[in-house]
């Protein structure tokens, strides 16, 4: 662990937002997670896409479980809100908040302790009911907080730092995530920064459940010959399927780009991505060609990254439940409890 | 590019901003580090080894360190490394036990004509040698320049008392009020070597209309400074004009605030911006209550029957030619008149030797100036050595001390039989400074205070007394958090490329962003995709050889705080801070000349 803080001196010629603030205006505290930590490069990630898009970082509600990865949003926005949950209730937890304040930007980060063995009854109702929100597992098939052991995650005849090989079925919680009907759904891994910062930017700019994978090396247990969680293991094995670029209020820039290798779709709220495809045949629009297309590569052993569904056309718990357009924390009493008047009227429409 | 060199001794030094810019190249971040642990004789003998005048330097260095630390790169203000060196000669102990001891002769001869800062610093590295050193000089005392021409308050004669004093005390011998009038007379002497720092000592004239006839109340700037500090004159008219915009001019007209001139006016020709002065000798002189006038060239002395009333100055302004060259043209308004009592010329210095022969073996370039070796300072007579201000023109201390170094180490090798071509490399050591999985032998917390004051005499005691030292130097407490902004650049970050599993870690913790694994590509190109901009091309690219996803490490060294946080959040000890220590080599010291490796 690093005694000492960061310093707050930055490079002078570190480039400003439109708020004029820098990336290092993002950060958090100092990270106590071991050195080299996947989970850092991730919230690296998350810094440097609030910067991109300009966020303003009152406007955001960080909530996470327990674990190391449910440590790190004390490690960025160090000026948001954030809420740190009992194991496994990030879920419920963020739904509440965005129940009563749908006008924050709500970011859920857990791990796959926290997201696949306790929690993931939870993990699989906020996806259902398509919360508007961006959930990061920061996946590292280990439980690292107690020393290694395997997690839900963990492939099924990897071996662990010691040698024993995993004789449990993992869990796919991308291939869950699918199922459930999120309705932006990715891959990525923190060793790969230019694939996983527009990633999350784009999840930010989803409306409805946004769900991201994020493998990331557990330095201290699952860094070694056998992992399938290693840095070795997951470049030797990365499929990407596509790279994207997030265009905010800017006609695509796809001047760099062989023609035809550019697919841009636009979401709800104007802001474009614009995804250059690797895998000339995927449809990040086929659900149930998403689904087929990582069955059939995980079996190969291969890692499939990248943005693997989304629909544009989302919609989110608040239209599903048609709430008002203002927050409910903001509704003044006499609003929320018109009154018996009211009430009457309601009970006789219903005789 | 290709993986950079970390071996050269040149790399990592050239990353120690101010030990390079440093004509002696002191070890500054090193006596930095010892003067925050209150070590202030140890600071104080790193300063001596390698710039022989601590505490004089400390008051009047030009400084060429202080614009290239990397701190003034990272926010406004450099580390104030000048009078921290002041720091280590104010509270050091008692050092004399520390120096070298008078040695017994060798039965060489060398004489040294003047007895200012090069030829002081040529018998400093000589005299422990077994040489015998005869120092000549017109003044009755050692110091030359530092001593007739800097004014007392910025520079006691105790502190020059003291330091000329330790080399003298090696045995050197001193022949004050000794002007050496011939070159052929002194070779007729048969010294084994000669080495010449009789400085620039001729001030500029301005001839100008009303020159001759008002000679009486137009002084010479040094040569009234040194009639001052000898104490020729104490007085000066209340109506003072300063010419020039050098630090002899911002001399002179301090000076004269303190011997009744009231109203000191400096005038330059060309722009403030651009004098010649060091810009903290300008805030002290306006400090004082003397407007600088600018842009304006004198061009007749006004008299009436002799006796000065007057300077008249045309108004000129900047133009640039095609070229970019800049000329000073007239602006058009009319000529203006200053009146006053007394004018102090100090437009410049020029060297003059009218003592040495034309036979003597010495060949001259057409500017008049000895044509001199500039790295091994001998002249074309192979006895012959120049340095300081006699060698290549009116520079300041510092050089005058490199030139000493370097001139003494030829000397020597003269002597010894060898070829003075062949110079020694610098004593190089490389240590890693991890004591603990995150503790380093070094402070890496870095500081966020902004540069100390150094307290100043009250102004109205410090211009009544001529010898009262304006600047009262930081006191401990002051020192400490002024040595605490040093960023330690000499505390280097070292790569391993075999070690390093691209994990991200360091390029993520980097508070400036100075890290970048990206895909080999020519500089110009590979500047373009750092993390951040990288404005200064000078500053080096630190870059590996190919990393195992084919991508290489790029480290901008501009603007490292050298906070070791890379190190401590690497997982495999790819990075580690190492401290470089580099010494030039001086005469006597066993010389490395073959290459050797470090780290």
């Amino acid at each position: 662990m690093t005694y000492i803080a960061k310093p707050k001196f930055h490079h002078p010629g570190l480039k400003k937002n439109e708020l004029g603030y820098t990336h290092r205006d993002y950060e958090g505290k100092i990270s106590t997670l071991c050195a080299g930590c996947g989970h850092d490069s991730i919230t690296a990630s998350i810094i440097e896409a609030c910067y991109e898009l300009s966020i303003e970082p009152h406007r955001v509600a960080k909530i996470s479980g327990i674990g190391c990865s449910s440590k790190t949003p004390d490690y960025f926005l160090g000026n948001s809100h954030g809420f740190n949950s009992v194991h496994g209730r990030m879920p419920s937890v963020l739904t509440g908040a965005n129940l009563a304040n749908r006008d924050l930007i709500y970011l859920g980060v857990s791990g796959d302790g926290d997201s696949a063995s306790i929690g993931f009854g939870q993990f699989a109702h906020s996806i259902r009911r398509g919360v508007n929100m961006t959930y990061i597992v920061e996946n590292n098939g280990v439980y690292g907080l107690t020393k290694g052991q395997f997690s839900a995650t963990a492939d099924r005849g990897s071996k662990s730092k010691k040698g024993v090989t995993n004789t449990d079925n993992a869990i796919d919680l991308v291939a869950i995530a699918l199922q459930l009907g999120a309705t932006f759904v990715a891959r990525s891994f923190s060793g790969d920064k230019t694939q996983l910062v527009p990633l999350i930017a784009a999840a930010i700019r989803h409306k409805g459940a946004s769900f991201i994978d994020v493998i990331s090396p557990c330095i201290a247990f699952n860094n070694h010959a056998g992992s399938t969680k290693s840095f070795d293991y997951v470049r030797e094995h990365n499929d990407a399927v596509n790279r994207l670029d997030v265009l905010v209020g800017r006609d695509p820039i796809a001047v760099d780009y062989a023609p035809g290798t550019v697919q841009v779709v636009e979401q709800h709220d104007g802001s474009k991505i614009a995804l250059r495809k690797i895998d000339a045949d995927y449809d990040p629009h086929d659900r149930l060609g998403a689904q087929t297309f990582l069955a059939r590569h995980a079996a190969k052993g291969q890692i499939v990254t990248g943005l693997l569904y989304v629909d544009p056309e989302a919609e989110d718990l608040h239209e599903h439940l048609n709430t008002v357009e203002t927050p409910l924390n903001t509704l003044e009493a006499d609003t929320l409890c018109p009154g018996s008047a009211v009430l009457d009227k309601i009970n006789a429409s219903l005789r | 590019m290709k993986p950079t060199d970390i071996a050269a001794p040149d790399y990592f030094h050239k990353v120690v901003d101010c030990q390079w810019a440093c004509p002696a190249h002191t070890p500054v971040p090193e006596y930095i580090r010892l003067i925050a642990q209150g070590r202030y004789s140890d600071a104080y003998m790193i300063n001596w080894k390698s710039n022989v005048f601590p505490g004089i330097l400390g008051r009047t260095c030009d400084r060429p360190c202080e614009p290239a630390c990397r701190r003034g790169r990272v926010e406004e203000t450099p580390v104030a490394i000048c009078r921290l060196k002041r720091v280590a000669a104010d509270f050091k102990d008692d050092i004399k036990q520390r120096l070298p001891r008078p040695a017994a002769k060798n039965g060489k001869r060398v004489a040294f004509v003047g007895g200012g800062p090069a030829s002081l610093t040529v018998a400093r590295d000589l005299a422990p040698l077994g040489y015998h050193c005869t120092v000549f000089d017109a003044d009755p005392e050692a110091g030359g320049m530092m001593r007739t021409q800097i004014p007392k308050f910025r520079l006691p004669n105790s502190v020059i008392d003291e330091e000329t004093g330790y080399i003298l005390g090696l045995g050197v011998e001193f022949r004050g009020g000794h002007r050496i009038e011939s070159m052929k007379s002194l070779l007729a002497e048969k010294y084994d070597a000669i080495f010449v720092g009789s400085g620039a000592p001729r001030g500029r004239e301005l001839d100008i209309p009303g020159r001759k006839e008002a000679a009486a109340n137009i002084h010479i700037g040094i040569e009234w400074l040194a009639n001052v500090s000898f104490g020729h004159t104490d007085k000066i008219g209340k109506r003072v004009i300063v010419l020039g915009g050098g630090n002899t001019a911002m001399d002179c007209c301090r000076t004269a605030r303190r011997l009744g001139g009231e109203k000191v006016t400096v005038v330059v020709r060309s722009g403030f911006e651009e004098m010649k002065a060091s810009p903290w000798e300008k805030e002290d002189a306006i400090h004082e209550d003397i407007p600088i006038l600018n842009y304006m060239v004198p061009v007749e002395f006004k008299h009436v029957a002799g006796k000065l009333i007057g300077v008249t100055f045309q108004h000129v302004k900047a133009e640039f030619d095609a070229k970019g060259r800049r000329n000073l043209v007239p602006s058009g308004d009319p000529d203006q008149t200053i009146p006053c009592d007394d004018v102090l010329v100090a437009v410049g210095q020029e060297n003059a030797f009218p003592w040495i022969e034309q036979d003597c073996g010495i060949e001259f370039d057409k500017w008049h100036m000895p044509k001199v070796d500039p790295k091994t300072f001998v002249s074309t007579n192979p006895k012959v050595f120049f340095g300081g201000d006699a060698a290549f023109g009116p520079k300041n201390i510092i050089w005058a001390v490199a030139h000493g170094h370097d001139a003494a180490l030829s000397i020597h090798k003269m002597l010894s039989g060898e070829d003075i071509t062949e110079r020694p490399l610098p004593d190089v050591q490389v240590s890693s400074q991890k004591m603990g999985i995150h503790e380093w032998s070094y402070d890496n917390d870095i500081s966020n205070d902004k540069r100390f004051k150094v307290p100043h005499r009250d102004k109205v005691i410090a211009l009544k007394d001529i010898r009262a030292e304006v600047e009262l130097g930081y006191d401990v407490k002051l020192a400490l958090g002024e040595a605490e902004r040093c960023l330690n650049c000499d505390v280097q970050t070292v790569f391993s490329t075999s070690l390093c599993i691209e994990c991200d870690a360091c390029a993520d913790i980097c508070p400036m962003d100075c890290i970048t694994f990206t895909n080999n590509g020519e500089e110009d190109d590979l500047r373009h995709r750092l993390k951040a901009p990288s404005p200064h091309p000078d500053q080096d690219l630190y870059v590996s050889s190919d990393l195992k996803t084919g991508r290489v490490m790029v480290k901008d060294e501009d603007v490292c705080l050298h906070c070791g946080l890379c190190a401590e959040r690497c997982p495999t000890g790819a990075w580690d801070m190492q401290k470089y220590f580099i010494e030039m080599t001086h005469a006597g010291s066993t010389c490395p000349t073959r290459s050797r490796s470090a780290a």
